[in-house]
């Protein structure tokens, strides 16, 4: 056993300057986008108190006598919808589904990913050609056509949602994973590791996957990004999370007929999809500016 | 170079098998019976069984894959399920429409994005320039619906300067166009902004200006020409992002591309038209793949072709 003679590596490449989350207070616009996420997680946590109604309960003076929905008001803060329920109070609890979905479709995909890419990086040979070719192909698919395909066609619920957007989303990680892990798996310390008798287990998880971690923090935050969008695409479609559980993007697609005459149904939604995509994009950009050293001084 | 665009060729010829395998895989596997959509409802079990053989669709699944490879060597996608027509025709027929929005949607990203990634450039570290890159995050960040419903409300609906959908004439191009172009030009300013930075730092560039070269001349004249070089590339990319978020433009401005038609098959279950849409999609990626990678060494001799 080589335990005892190597001291265990630190988890994460040791920082000379000021810690991450310090750094990312420094910039203003990852603030500005950790601000927007902490609301949006906020709100999706506390729904249920802070929904001033039931996002399911259709009012009736939520509509005017002709059967219109209220524009935003001080009962109804965002109006009403066409079933006259409380755009705010479904804004809240659509918070829940698109942060499910992003994390449950990214984490998949992250996880097949770094699967894929650590695996095709490591140990090479037919397997890791087989893997990236398949990745290769991937990318040369539609991807938001495959997704909207498999979405209709499998009857869509939630989950199927978020393994789609997983199945479609895998392939910029797998790649960036297996260029990173080819690059460390040859580096001497790997080598000399090696030649102490270690197995592959003990050289993955203690010396390839601590140094993956910066990186996938930065797609996982990216990748939340997207997935939110490809949720809210699919939903506006029609073949994302069902209706009457609200989903922003579904809650378009329930009203977009009458954007003309309503528009707050469409362009409030749209807004709060707008911001939570921007947020992760803007923590995102700015945490690859601090934990990738390549993209450092670039700026 | 022309062994290596044979091997890329042979390359994309195969990449593509590859899709076809999967799609059909993928459609071959799925929940919904398309025969059941053609026979409709009240069909009884004989019909729908004479329906299926008369489609091919009782036979094993490689005996249908391979079927459906031979035909399309040939020229053949197959005969739409529901429109009785050829798939092939139906592309035909719809794929100058998809063409003409890509190529205005990739000119309004050019237009917006290039000058505004060269007024950051130039602002580098100023408000000017932070809020140019705010600007070119949030584009990359809106939904492509809500954009396009954004446009229709002000432009058709409000203003009523451009029709709410439809084909045929200049105006109706607008709209879709500038949906895609607001859109993809966030990415187009910042690798602008970025190549502009960098060459502004080379050694030419102050060789230019040390020599009494009027600013607009250093700029228009010596880093503009050197700094658009990997936009270039980008187009090539570009062109694989385009193919592959039609659908959703499409279907909201009525704009009678493969993207609408593709989500008019999905919705029918109407195979041939997916397989033949997904296929023409990914012709659409690998071709702007090979492009952005035959250009690249072309335009920066240090990148080598491998």
């Amino acid at each position: 056993m080589a335990d005892a003679s190597i001291p265990p590596e630190p988890l994460i490449v040791p920082e000379s300057g000021p810690s991450v989350l310090h750094q990312l207070a420094q910039r203003k616009l990852a603030l500005l986008g950790l601000l927007i996420i902490l609301i949006c997680v906020g709100g999706a946590i506390f729904a249920k108190w802070l929904a001033p109604f039931d996002p399911f309960e259709q009012f009736f003076d939520g509509l005017t006598i002709e059967g219109a929905p209220l524009p935003p008001n001080a009962a109804f803060w965002f109006g009403t919808d066409l079933l006259g329920r409380d755009l705010f109070s479904r804004i809240l609890y659509g918070a829940q589904t698109s942060l499910l979905i992003g994390l449950v479709a990214n984490g998949a995909a992250l996880f097949i990913g770094t699967l894929v890419g650590v695996t095709a990086g490591y140990f090479r040979g037919m397997i890791g050609a087989v893997l990236m070719r398949f990745t290769d192909l991937m990318m040369a698919f539609p991807a938001l056509l495959l997704a909207i395909c498999l979405a209709a066609i499998f009857s869509p619920s939630l989950w199927i949602v978020a393994m789609v957007i997983a199945f479609v989303n895998w392939v910029q990680t797998a790649r960036v994973i297996f260029t990173q892990t080819s690059s460390l798996a040859e580096r001497d310390y790997i080598a000399a590791e090696k030649t102490l008798g270690a197995g592959h287990g003990r050289i993955l998880f203690k010396h390839i996957l601590p140094h993956l971690i910066p990186t996938l923090i930065v797609w996982g935050t990216l990748g939340i990004s997207t997935t939110v969008l490809l949720e809210a695409t699919l939903s506006f479609l029609g073949i994302g999370v069902q209706p009457p559980v609200p989903s922003w993007g579904n809650i378009i697609f329930e009203n977009q007929t009458y954007f003309q005459s309503a528009p707050w149904l469409v362009f409030i939604p749209g807004a709060a999809i707008l911001l939570l995509a921007l947020a992760f994009n803007l923590v995102g950009d700015a945490l690859r500016d601090i934990l990738d050293p390549t993209q450092q001084g670039r700026d | 170079m022309a062994a290596y665009i044979l091997r890329r060729l042979v390359q994309s010829a195969l990449i593509l098998l590859g899709v076809s395998f999967i799609t059909f895989v993928l459609l071959y596997v799925l929940p919904a019976d398309p025969v059941r959509q053609i026979a409709g409802r009240s069909a009884t079990a004989a019909t729908v069984e004479s329906i299926r053989q008369q489609l091919g669709l009782d036979q094993p699944f490689l005996v249908q894959y391979g079927n459906y490879l031979w035909n399309l060597v040939q020229g053949d996608f197959g005969r739409s399920y529901l429109q009785k027509t050829e798939v092939a025709e139906l592309l035909v027929s719809r794929l100058p429409a998809t063409l003409l929005l890509l190529v205005a949607a990739i000119g309004c990203e050019l237009l917006i994005g290039l000058p505004l990634g060269i007024i950051a450039a130039l602002n580098r570290g100023k408000a000017i320039d932070n809020g140019l890159m705010l600007t070119s995050f949030l584009t990359v960040s809106a939904p492509q619906f809500v954009v396009a419903l954004l446009l229709l409300f002000v432009f058709a609906v409000k203003l009523g300067w451009f029709p709410i959908g439809g084909y045929g004439t200049f105006a109706h191009l607008v709209l879709p166009a500038l949906t895609l172009g607001i859109l993809g030009s966030g990415w187009y300013s910042r690798i602008m902004r970025s190549s502009m930075v960098d060459v502004l730092r080379a050694d030419f560039i102050r060789t230019a200006r040390a020599k009494g070269l009027g600013r607009r001349k250093v700029i228009l004249g010596h880093a503009l020409p050197n700094a658009i070089l990997p936009i270039i590339a980008m187009i090539g990319i570009d062109i694989g992002l385009f193919m592959s978020g039609i659908v959703v433009v499409e279907s909201v401005f009525g704009w009678p591309g493969i993207g609408q038609l593709a989500w008019q098959a999905i919705q029918r279950v109407d195979i041939p038209i997916i397989m033949g849409v997904t296929l023409v999609s990914a012709c659409g990626i690998v071709i702007g793949n090979l492009i952005a990678d035959l250009i690249s060494p072309l335009i920066d001799p240090r990148i080598k072709l491998r």
